[in-house]
């Protein structure tokens, strides 16, 4: 049960984030006049709040020394969605530490 | 005519705020952590995750994880993200320390590699330029 809730904790904040860049991006290149008055905005709180309230699931049924690091699996998971769906450019870099952080987080549940 | 000088120097804000976003987030987990662990004998509602909600260690975890949320996003306001993530990251190994230490939890050597690995992952993710449109 408490890889679905990372799960979830993983695909809201991309959804979040998500939702987030491209307000600031239509914000940006003039294609809203407001930033936080975007439908986008409200609706990444609601990704927000749901991911926050996977977050104290986890807490009630997984050990706290898993529950943080394994929450890191944002940062490879939204690494692939900047370069493949944002097609924002990702180094060489960028890519070893978000695979560094994927393979932490494997060894994490033993 | 000078400015007047800010009562803490620049450099010495800039280190007083970051040490605040790595406690905060750290107590704030700790917190939330031990609230939905151990949730009070009080019913609000028929739905036990719900009643979890109103712990006071919950709240004060909701309290210190949203200061957590501001203040990080003011440190990204006054410094770069490739300073931020990685010395924020440390949290990750905060947490660990704490989970063994204050709630005797049973960490094995390849959670601790894992936890020192993601830590080193978040570290170079940090430390690339925050934005390049070269694509």
């Amino acid at each position: 049960m408490k890889w679905v809730y990372v799960g979830a904790i993983v695909a809201a904040t991309m959804a979040c984030d998500y939702l987030q860049s491209s307000a600031g991006k239509a914000h940006a290149e003039g294609r809203e006049r407001t930033l936080f008055g975007q439908w986008r905005v409200g609706l990444s709180i609601a990704f927000m709040t749901l991911s926050f309230f996977s977050f104290t699931q986890l807490l009630a049924i997984a050990e706290l020394s898993f529950a943080v690091p394994a929450t890191a699996m944002t940062i490879p998971a939204e690494t692939f969605m900047a370069r493949y769906v944002l097609k924002e450019n990702v180094t060489g870099r960028r890519w070893a530490g978000a695979w560094l952080v994927a393979v932490g987080v494997t060894l994490i549940a033993f | 005519m000078t400015s007047p000088q800010p009562s803490i120097p620049r450099q010495g804000r800039l280190w007083l705020l970051t040490v605040f976003v790595i406690v905060a987030n750290v107590v704030g987990n700790l917190a939330l952590s031990w609230g939905m662990k151990h949730p009070l004998a009080l019913r609000f509602t028929d739905v036990p995750w719900i009643d979890g909600l109103f712990s006071p260690w919950v709240l004060l975890g909701v309290l210190l994880l949203a200061l957590w949320t501001a203040s990080r996003i003011q440190l990204l306001s006054w410094a770069d993200l490739s300073f931020v993530l990685p010395v924020t990251s440390v949290g990750y190994v905060l947490n660990a320390v704490l989970g063994y230490w204050v709630y005797g939890e049973q960490i094995s050597a390849a959670r601790w590699a894992g936890t020192g690995l993601i830590l080193l992952g978040s570290a170079l993710t940090g430390f690339t330029p925050p934005k390049d449109k070269s694509v």
